[in-house]
């Protein structure tokens, strides 16, 4: 199992979710973060005075598959979270030891 | 003159009008502009205020403000409000009763004090702001309110204030800049307002106490009453619009600050001579008013890195004095019989202005500074470095603006 988070531009989080629901994908965990790459801050204006922020709203999707579904899933977020301007985001991927539903005790690839 | 009814009414309304500015438009336009972490600190900074300066007026104020005394000061005759009945007249509007005149004056001493607080938000120690307030009241607003509005020596010389340009204006705006120096830059010496929207509100709302604050101030419910309120909405739009135009001509973006700052500096302006300059005065005003303030908020406070951190000093002093000034210049005799240079009154009105804007600035500073430095040295004005960094509705008051659940 992996788990993939990818932290995206806000406004893009429907269209992810869309994308991932129609390739069956049935449960996310999402996050409000803040965050900077290459696109660095961006600045705002008060009675003139200039207030650079460092630090940019972002969303972070998070959301654990089976190993082999992993580049579909990849693939989805990728198309459904670009706008092709900078500050799109990132996927990170990363393995899963272990996944228990609480509510039943199923394990693994049965509690996805 | 008998007691009039209707100028009651309006009176009595007007003072509900101005006390609306302080509790809560004052408190919310300030703390919508506050870094989160000291918003409710700021709105506590102007109840308090309003809260400790009517008392004071009551217990003394009144009576050093408007009886008869000398040139600078009055006398202890209405000492806790001694000897006066409700149903008396008030000798300085004997159309007003005696209490709803004293109840009207006091909503301005208090907003007075009350303003000053945007300058020292989210770094200043409560007990020295309440000192402050006794102490700036008693020492700087009760003797220049004397002066001009208690028959005092510069109402002797012809200087006119309609509703306070420099008695409140001037005054808490030099009053904000010597504290501001004396209390030092923030840490984070950065405006981060924690919600425009609440500033919005704040902004509508003093506008909508501007009606009692400016038409009141006619004491009777009068033709000029009606102009003052009017030329005063006519300011308050120009400038609005004139300030959110200099900035999208400079800065590329019309800013909703820039829009609600605009309107401030039009109200202020506006309020020394609202009760004696027509339409076309009004509109002037608001330009002028709005250029002069945009330049002090903008280059002025950047050029000499004071922290002022609301721009009390570049919106309400600059434009106090603005506001006097042009008075000088536009009061039209059709208002109220007082001719300024561009009606051929000459320059005896410009003068009289000149000169009351100038003592009542010196005078204004140098007690300012002394009664600052005197708290400093006593009490401390500034919380401490890592108080101001945690957010001071934590440290001081022991609350949250915004509370989460978990």
């Amino acid at each position: 199992m992996k788990k993939i988070e990818a932290v995206i531009k806000p406004f893009k989080l429907d269209d992810v979710k869309e994308a991932l629901s129609e390739i069956g994908i049935t449960g996310m965990t999402v996050t409000e973060v803040k965050g900077y790459g290459r696109q660095q801050g961006h600045s705002e204006l008060y009675r003139g005075a200039e207030y650079v922020v460092d630090f940019l709203p972002k969303v972070k999707v998070e959301v654990v598959v089976p190993a082999d579904r992993v580049d579909e899933v990849v693939e989805a977020i990728t198309q459904a979270a670009r706008t092709g301007k900078i500050g799109d985001g990132k996927i990170f991927v990363m393995d899963v030891e272990k996944v228990v539903r609480i509510r039943t005790g199923e394990e693994d690839e049965e509690a996805l | 003159m008998k007691i009039v009814t209707a100028d009651n009414v309006f009176i009595f309304v007007s003072t509900a009008f101005v006390l609306l500015m302080s509790i809560p438009a004052l408190a919310i336009f300030y703390a919508g502009l506050t870094k989160v972490k000291s918003m409710l600190n700021t709105i506590v900074m102007v109840m308090v205020a309003f809260g400790v300066v009517s008392l004071l007026w009551l217990m003394y104020g009144y009576s050093l403000t408007f009886s008869e005394g000398n040139g600078f000061i009055g006398d202890l005759s209405y000492l806790f409000l001694h000897g006066i009945l409700p149903s008396d007249p008030a000798p300085a509007a004997p159309n007003l009763y005696h209490y709803l005149f004293i109840f009207f004056q006091m909503t301005f001493a208090a907003i007075a004090v009350a303003l000053m607080a945007g300058a020292f938000v989210e770094r200043m120690k409560f007990v020295s702001w309440i000192v402050v307030c006794i102490a700036w009241a008693t020492l700087v607003y009760f003797p220049v309110a004397h002066w001009i509005w208690g028959g005092g020596w510069l109402s002797q010389l012809g200087t006119l204030d309609f509703a306070g340009g420099l008695t409140i204006h001037e005054t808490s705006g030099l009053g904000a800049l010597v504290g501001a120096l004396l209390l030092g830059r923030r840490k984070d010496a950065m405006m981060l307002p924690s919600s425009l929207p609440l500033t919005a509100i704040g902004t509508g709302l003093l506008w909508f106490g501007w009606f009692g604050f400016n038409g009141g101030s006619a004491l009777a419910m009068s033709a000029q009453a009606v102009s003052a309120a009017f030329v005063t909405t006519i300011a308050a739009i120009v400038g609005g619009l004139v300030w959110m135009g200099l900035e999208w001509i400079k800065f590329k973006k019309p800013t909703s600050l820039g829009l609600f700052t605009g309107i401030i500096a039009g109200l202020a302006t506006i309020t020394p001579a609202s009760g004696f300059v027509d339409i076309g005065g009004g509109i002037l005003i608001g330009i002028v008013g709005a250029l002069v303030c945009f330049w002090a908020v903008v280059y002025l406070k950047n050029r000499f890195k004071y922290d002022d951190s609301l721009d009390v000093f570049g919106v309400h002093g600059v434009g106090g004095m603005v506001g006097a000034l042009m008075l000088g210049f536009l009061a039209s005799p059709d208002i109220a019989g007082t001719k300024g240079v561009l009606y051929g009154g000459g320059f005896g009105q410009l003068w009289s202005e000149l000169v009351g804007i100038v003592v009542v600035g010196f005078y204004t500073v140098i007690v300012s500074y002394v009664i600052f430095k005197v708290v400093d040295l006593w009490l401390g004005l500034r919380v401490s470095k890592d108080d101001e960094q945690e957010g001071l509705d934590e440290t001081i008051h022991g609350e949250k603006a915004y509370v989460k659940e978990y």
